[in-house]
């Protein structure tokens, strides 16, 4: 018996031109998936490295220090730095509890009936546009009166409770039902349980999902072009959420691009610098710290 | 001295012996979890509620027609108050989200083969955070270099090269002399679509059981024949709904398209891809605080109303998609 010389195997009988054919596209295909993910790290490099360069000459001492000049070069964004930071800092006040609450809620209480509807809803306000929800606050609280830092805040908090959520019930799943068990069988309730055990063995999970949530709301521009968006960007620094619109870094760059002059398109890139350091710093940091934390829990 | 065995409890015996501050404890935290659960849910409601209620006005005024109307203008009509419609953003968020899918889709998912399936370990470790350090960017940081870097690059030469190759097609009209355009914003929201379609798909993918994938292998199948027989097509309804995530995200970009799109007063349809244009998103974000009266945030709010309906459907399609293949592999 003899094989027909064009089988199918590219081994057999490279040298035809179906399985050089074949040979030829598979290349292809892998050579271009290859380029794909080469291009993107490229985007992603181009992209850093501009906001690096650009936005390094930009910084100096002056630029953490002071505010920005009603006109013309020099001056910092002070202001809009401590204002994305205490917008911020309320927004994770308001979203790491219910957030955990919430986590808490679908895996040691609701039964999977119940947790479904409640995951899908965090889905969905996870897939928000934030826009929208910028339109929501809105019409909640600065509709008629104003607007306001903490509209801020709350908007930020919608976006990051579902961030913290599904992190904390990630971590909370790697918990083994045998230590609830044990403790349990130990006289312990059910909340002394949660709180005593549970949770402290997933404290460094919850930080490292809060603080890539921080992350994501710290660069959010959408909502704050609705509710924190009018304010004079040189007045000095304030806390008061409750006042008025506070100045923030988003919005310093947002602004910033919109603006012909150099001098506004180099603020632009030294806030960029600044906001993007954070993030990514922060987005590397809590990923390694993700890794060893799940590799030290399953073993 | 006799001794006698403890009795052995029931559990809700167990229970019954609990000390009043435990079975206030377990009350507690139960409510307090219940309660945050509850304010999730009535979040979603109340989001939608208050965006409905605010669009009323303009519900009861235009009815549906409004989706399909084309036009925009404050300051004009009865009253002064101004004539709306959606058409031309409902157009440029069509255009730009098919521009951001036909650009990231493919190369999304082919970073995802590349990471779960070509690259060496060591590559793959090393690439994979990086692609998804890409979505961590602001869209307000890739909306400045979009404007200050990549604008200009497309009026010099991107454009004025597609519009001598394809110009003939009639979308890649006459370039557009700023570099911005519904063509550019497509672009760039695409570089936001990509790590999204790459990170999802790589999972689904790496769910593929080696089996199957070495079985294709050992009947003398090549790599890609293997990706295409048995990784794409036990993985098609995760791929669409990988797709349609991404689509969410497209859809629901306001500033970057409120920065590089080049929208303003003017509402356009044109065929061509380069003009200017507004998207849902965009628009909102760009007039709201400026609203010359109240129709027109009205009108704004039905803009969010239809964005809103059109980003719970793209998520719930989703949702189910997945719900569905994992409930059918179970029963497998």
């Amino acid at each position: 018996m003899t094989i027909p010389a064009d089988s199918a195997s590219p081994f057999a009988a490279s040298t035809t031109w179906r399985a050089r054919r074949r040979r030829g596209i598979d290349r292809g295909m892998r050579g271009s998936a290859t380029l794909a993910a080469i291009g993107s790290v490229a985007v992603l490099i181009w992209v850093i490295l501009d906001v690096a360069l650009k936005g390094a000459s930009a910084i100096n001492g002056d630029f953490f220090t002071k505010a920005p000049p009603v006109f013309g070069t020099g001056g910092g964004i002070l202001p809009e730095i401590v204002g994305t930071g205490v917008i911020v800092a309320l927004a994770t006040g308001f979203a790491l509890p219910i957030g955990v609450l919430v986590a808490v809620f679908l895996s040691e209480f609701a039964s999977p009936r119940l947790a479904y509807p409640i995951r899908l809803a965090l889905d969905l306000l996870n897939g928000l546009p934030s826009i929208v929800i910028g339109v929501f606050v809105y019409g909640l609280l600065v509709l008629g009166s104003g607007q306001k830092g903490y509209a801020a805040s709350i908007a930020l908090a919608i976006i990051m409770v579902p961030l913290i959520a599904r992190a904390t019930q990630e971590v909370l799943r790697l918990v083994p039902q045998a230590q609830r068990d044990a403790s349990h069988a130990l006289g312990m309730s059910t909340w002394r349980t949660t709180l005593g055990v549970v949770l402290p063995a997933c404290i460094s999970g919850i930080l490292t999902g809060t603080v890539l949530a921080v992350a994501r709301a710290a660069g959010e521009t959408a909502p704050l072009l609705l509710l924190s968006s009018f304010y004079n960007p040189n007045q000095p620094v304030t806390f008061n959420l409750f006042g008025q619109a506070i100045p923030n870094i988003p919005m310093e760059i947002f602004n910033d691009a919109e603006q012909p002059d150099l001098a506004s398109h180099a603020r632009g890139w030294g806030a960029a610098l600044v906001l993007v350091t954070i993030i990514l710093l922060v987005n590397l940091i809590a990923r390694y710290a993700l890794a060893r934390q799940r590799r030290r829990m399953y073993r | 001295m006799r001794v006698t065995a403890p009795p052995i409890l029931a559990p809700s015996e167990l229970s019954g012996s609990r000390s009043p501050a435990d079975r206030f404890g377990d009350r507690a935290l139960f409510a307090l979890t219940t309660l945050a659960a509850v304010a999730v849910l009535a979040t979603i409601a109340f989001v939608i509620y208050q965006l409905i209620d605010g669009a009323l006005p303009a519900i009861d005024l235009y009815g549906l027609g409004f989706i399909g109307h084309n036009v925009w203008v404050p300051n004009l009509g009865p009253g002064g108050l101004g004539i709306y419609g959606a058409a031309a953003f409902i157009y440029g968020t069509a255009i730009i989200s098919a521009i951001a899918l036909v650009v990231g889709a493919p190369i999304g998912i082919a970073i995802g083969l590349f990471l779960s399936m070509l690259a060496p370990r060591g590559i793959a470790t090393a690439i994979g955070p990086l692609v998804e350090l890409i979505a961590a960017i602001p869209s307000v940081v890739l909306g400045l270099w979009g404007i200050l870097i990549f604008a200009p690059i497309m009026s010099s030469t991107i454009e004025p090269a597609l519009h001598d190759v394809l110009g003939w097609i009639p979308i890649f009209g006459a370039p557009n002399a700023t570099g911005h355009g519904l063509f550019t914003a497509g672009i760039v929201v695409a570089v936001m679509v990509v790590p999204i379609i790459a990170s999802i798909s790589r999972e689904l993918f790496n769910s593929v059981p080696n089996e199957l994938k070495e079985g294709a292998l050992a009947l003398g199948a090549t790599r890609w024949e293997m990706v295409r027989g048995v990784v794409l097509s036990s993985t098609r309804p995760g791929l669409i709904a990988t797709l349609i995530l991404g689509l969410s995200r497209a859809l629901g970009e306001a500033i970057v398209v409120l920065q590089l799109a080049g929208g303003g007063s003017a509402s356009i349809i044109s065929g061509n891809l380069f003009n200017n244009g507004d998207s849902l998103a965009s628009r909102i974000a760009n007039t709201f605080i400026g609203a010359l009266n109240s129709r027109e945030t009205a009108a704004l709010f039905y803009l969010a109303v239809i964005l809103l309906a059109l980003g719970l459907a793209a998520n719930l399609a989703a949702q189910m998609i997945v719900r569905r293949y994992e409930l059918s592999h179970r029963r497998a």
